[in-house]
C-alpha cells in the first residue's frame, strides 16, 4: 500500500505517520473490509439469490447460504489481492450497495405479501 | 499488498492461518476423533465390554423390549426414544422425556437412558457415568464453559478463516502437484514447508471439503438473512419447508384421552416393505398411551451420503399412515443434505471411516507444520539480537508458547481425559464434569507452561508425558475393568481392540517426535559453531537460544521466493 501506491497520500501526510504506521494501518482497514465487509456481501448476495432464484422458496433460500461462504471467502482474498486499501473497500462497496439497493426495492414490493 | 497477486495471497495465507491456528487445532483433533465418537464412548465404558459382540437382534424383537420397559417406567412420559441395534452399537438404547419438567422450568429435562439386551430386554451392567466421545464431538463446535451461541459463532469464524487460508494457500502455491512429490529433510525452514505442503495437498480435497461441510452445518446460524427475507421471520414454515424431518406435523399437546398405543413391531414391518428392504435406525414415540400419539420411525440411511434421512409417522392409537417424509427431496435441499452428511461421514464404513481419521489427522498435521512454520521463519529476525545476549520478540515467543499449549497440550489432555475415565472412582456425584475437568486442567497447564517457558525442553516433556499416556492405554485399559487387545479380538470387539492400537501408534508417534527432537539438540551441540547450517535446521520447532548465524537470513529471502516463483 506504500510502495505501490502512485500518489502520496495527504491525509496521512498531514497526520505525520511513518511509512511503518500506515501500512499498519492499511492492514487494519484492509482486514476490516475482508470481515465485516465481506460479510456483509455474503448476506446480501444470498438474500438476493433467496429472493430472486427461480426456485421454490426454500430452494432458493437454501442456495443462497450454500453459496454465501464462497462470496465470503472470495471478498476476503480480494480485500486483500487489491491495489489499495481504498481499492479494497470499494470492490467490496459497491457490489453490496447495488445489491443493497436491489434488495430493498424487492423486499419493499413483496412487504404486504407475507 | 506489495508486490504481485501471489505475494499478496502469500500475506494472507500465513495471517489468516496462524491467528485462529490454536484453535483450529484443538478443532481438527477433537472433529477427528469424533468420527470414532461411538467406539471412545464404549471403551469409555468398560462395564459393557464384557458384554459379547452379537449379531444384531431382531428388530421386532427388540423394539417390543423396549416398549415393554417404556411402559412400566416411562409412563406419562411425552416423548419415547428407541435406538434399535446395529453394527456399531449392538445394544437397545431406549430413552424417554420425564413426565413433569423439573421443579423451576428453566433448563431443558435431560432424557433418561436406560442400554438394553436387544434379545431378552434386560438391562446391561450400569455402566459408569460419562459423556464418552460425546464431549470431543460437542467441544469440536460447542466449546465448554461457554454458552453454545457464542462458541459456534467462534468456531465459524474460526472456520471462515481456514477456508480463506486453504483457498489463498492453493493460488500461492503455483507447483501444487510437483511439489507434493518433494520432500528435503533437514533443511530448517524448507522442510517445514515441505511437510507443511505435503499433509496439506495430500488431503486437500477432505480439507476444503471438512472447511465447507463445517460451515454449512450451521450456515442457517451464520446467514440467517435469506431465511428472513423471504419467509418475514416465520421461522417455523421456513423450518417445515426446508428440513424434510421437522416434527411440525405431529401433535406436541396430549389430547389427555388414555388410549393405549399400537402394536409397533408391525408398523417396523410395514416401514421395511415401503423402503424396500431397508431397516429402521430409530423409534420416536410422541404422547405415548394417549390419543394423539404418533410413532415415526427413521430408516437407516447409514449407506446414504445425504444427512436428510427418512422417516414415516404412524398414527399411534390405529396405526394408520400419516405420511412419509424425505423420500422426494429437491436439489438444492439434498446438496445440502449431502454436504452435512459429507462432514459427519455417517455412511463411511469402517475403511472409509479410517481414512477420514488419518485425513483429519493430516489436517492436524498441516495446521501444527503451518504454525511451526511461522516460529521457523521469524527466529532469524532475532539472531543479532539473541548473540547480544538478548531476547527474542513477544510475538514470536508468544506463538512458541501457543504452538507447545495446542500441538502437545490437546493430544496431552485427550490422553488425561481417556485416563481420568478409568482413574476417577465410579459412582462419585458429578463424575462425567470431573472427567472434563481433568482435561482442561491438563490442557490448561500445558498452554501455561509453554507460554512461561517456551522452550525445547518443554516441547520434550509434553510431548513425552502425552506419548506415554496413550501409548500405556493399551495397559491401563484392562488393568481398569476393561477388555485389553487380546481379550476383545477374542471376543470381537473390533472397536476396543482399534481404540487401544491407535492410541499406542499415536503414543509412539508422539514419542518419536520428542526422541527426534532430542537428536536434533545432540546434533546441534556436537556440531558447535562449525556447522550453522545444520545448527539451523535444528532449531525447528524449539524455541531455544541460537547462536547469530548470517547464514541463515538468506536462506529465509530464498525460501519467500521459492513460494512465489518457480525456479
Amino acid at each position: 500500500m506504500t510502495a505501490d501506491t502512485p500518489r502520496p497520500l495527504p491525509a496521512a501526510q498531514r497526520l505525520r505517520l511513518s511509512d511503518a504506521a500506515r501500512h499498519r494501518w492499511a492492514v487494519v482497514s484492509r482486514a476490516l473490509a475482508a470481515i465485516a465487509g465481506g460479510y456483509g456481501l455474503a448476506a446480501l448476495c444470498s438474500t438476493a439469490l433467496a429472493l430472486w432464484l427461480p426456485l421454490a422458496r426454500a430452494e432458493a433460500v437454501i442456495t443462497g447460504a450454500l453459496t454465501s461462504f464462497a462470496v465470503y471467502a472470495g471478498a476476503a482474498m480480494w480485500a486483500f489481492a487489491a491495489r489499495t486499501a481504498g481499492r479494497a473497500w470499494a470492490g467490496i462497496a459497491w457490489p453490496s450497495a447495488v445489491l443493497g439497493v436491489a434488495v430493498w426495492f424487492t423486499l419493499r414490493g413483496t412487504g404486504g405479501a407475507a | 499488498m506489495k508486490g504481485g497477486f501471489r505475494q499478496s495471497m502469500a500475506w494472507l495465507h500465513t495471517w489468516s492461518g496462524l491467528l485462529v491456528g490454536w484453535v483450529l487445532f484443538m478443532v481438527f483433533a477433537s472433529g477427528t476423533s469424533s468420527y470414532f465418537r461411538e467406539e471412545i464412548s464404549f471403551w469409555m465404558k468398560p462395564e459393557l465390554h464384557r458384554t459379547p459382540a452379537q449379531p444384531a437382534a431382531q428388530q421386532a424383537q427388540a423394539v417390543e423390549q423396549a416398549v415393554r420397559l417404556l411402559e412400566r417406567e416411562g409412563a406419562g412420559s411425552p416423548r419415547w426414544t428407541i435406538g434399535l441395534p446395529d453394527e456399531r452399537d449392538p445394544s437397545l438404547r431406549v430413552s424417554w422425556l420425564p413426565s413433569k419438567p423439573p421443579a423451576g422450568g428453566g433448563a431443558r429435562p435431560r432424557p433418561l437412558t436406560v442400554n438394553l439386551d436387544p434379545a431378552t430386554g434386560e438391562r446391561l451392567a450400569d455402566t459408569r457415568a460419562t459423556r464418552g466421545g460425546d464431549f470431543l464431538y460437542r467441544l469440536h463446535f460447542d466449546l465448554h464453559y461457554m454458552p453454545a451461541m457464542w462458541a459456534r459463532w467462534i468456531i465459524g469464524f474460526c472456520a471462515m478463516f481456514m477456508l480463506v487460508a486453504i483457498v489463498s494457500g492453493v493460488v500461492t502455491h503455483r507447483r501444487i502437484f510437483s511439489d507434493f512429490f518433494t520432500f528435503r529433510p533437514r533443511k530448517g525452514p524448507r522442510s517445514w514447508l515441505d511437510a507443511h505442503n505435503a499433509t496439506a495437498v495430500l488431503a486437500l480435497p477432505f480439507h476444503l471439503m471438512i472447511t465447507y461441510t463445517g460451515l454449512v452445518t450451521l450456515m442457517f446460524m451464520y446467514m440467517p438473512w435469506g431465511a428472513q427475507a423471504v419467509y418475514k421471520g416465520d421461522e417455523k414454515a421456513f423450518t417445515a419447508e426446508a428440513f424434510p424431518n421437522a416434527r411440525a406435523n405431529v401433535p406436541q399437546k396430549a389430547a389427555g384421552r388414555p388410549t393405549p398405543l399400537v402394536p409397533i413391531a408391525p408398523l417396523l414391518e410395514q416401514s421395511r416393505a415401503h423402503w424396500q428392504g431397508s431397516a429402521a435406525t430409530r423409534v420416536v414415540v410422541t404422547l405415548p398411551g394417549d390419543a394423539n400419539a404418533a410413532v415415526t420411525i427413521y430408516r437407516d440411511d447409514s449407506a446414504n451420503l445425504s444427512a436428510n434421512y427418512a422417516s414415516m409417522v404412524f398414527d399411534g392409537t390405529t396405526g394408520r399412515l400419516i405420511e412419509t417424509r424425505g423420500e422426494n427431496i429437491p436439489p438444492a435441499s439434498e446438496t445440502r443434505g449431502v454436504f452435512v452428511g459429507l462432514h459427519m461421514a455417517h455412511f463411511a464404513g469402517p475403511l472409509l471411516r479410517g481414512l477420514f481419521f488419518l485425513s483429519g489427522l493430516a489436517g492436524c498435521l498441516m495446521v501444527a507444520t503451518g504454525l511451526l512454520m511461522w516460529a521457523v521463519k521469524e527466529r532469524p529476525k532475532y539472531a543479532k539480537a539473541l548473540a547480544r545476549g538478548g531476547r527474542i520478540g513477544f510475538g514470536l515467543r508468544l506463538v512458541d508458547g501457543l504452538n507447545i499449549g495446542a500441538i502437545a497440550g490437546v493430544p496431552l489432555a485427550m490422553a488425561a481425559y481417556f485416563w481420568a475415565n478409568r482413574l476417577i472412582p465410579v459412582g462419585i456425584a458429578g463424575r462425567p464434569d470431573r472427567e472434563i475437568a481433568a482435561f482442561f486442567t491438563v490442557w490448561g497447564l500445558a498452554a501455561l507452561a509453554g507460554i512461561v517457558w517456551p522452550s525445547r525442553r518443554m516441547w520434550q516433556v509434553q510431548l513425552t508425558v502425552g506419548g506415554m499416556l496413550f501409548a500405556l492405554v493399551p495397559l491401563l485399559n484392562p488393568l481398569t475393568g476393561g477388555s485389553g487387545l487380546f481379550t476383545a479380538a477374542a471376543s470381537g470387539h473390533w472397536n476396543l481392540v482399534g481404540f487401544d492400537t491407535v492410541c499406542l501408534l499415536l503414543g509412539a508417534c508422539l514419542l518419536t517426535s520428542a526422541w527426534w527432537l532430542a537428536r536434533r539438540q545432540a546434533t546441534a551441540r556436537g556440531a558447535g559453531t562449525q556447522a550453522p547450517r545444520r545448527a539451523a535446521a535444528s532449531t525447528a520447532p524449539a524455541a531455544a537460544p541460537l547462536q547469530s548465524e548470517p547464514a541463515l537470513v538468506p536462506a529465509r529471502h530464498a525460501l519467500g521466493a521459492a513460494e512465489s516463483a518457480s525456479p
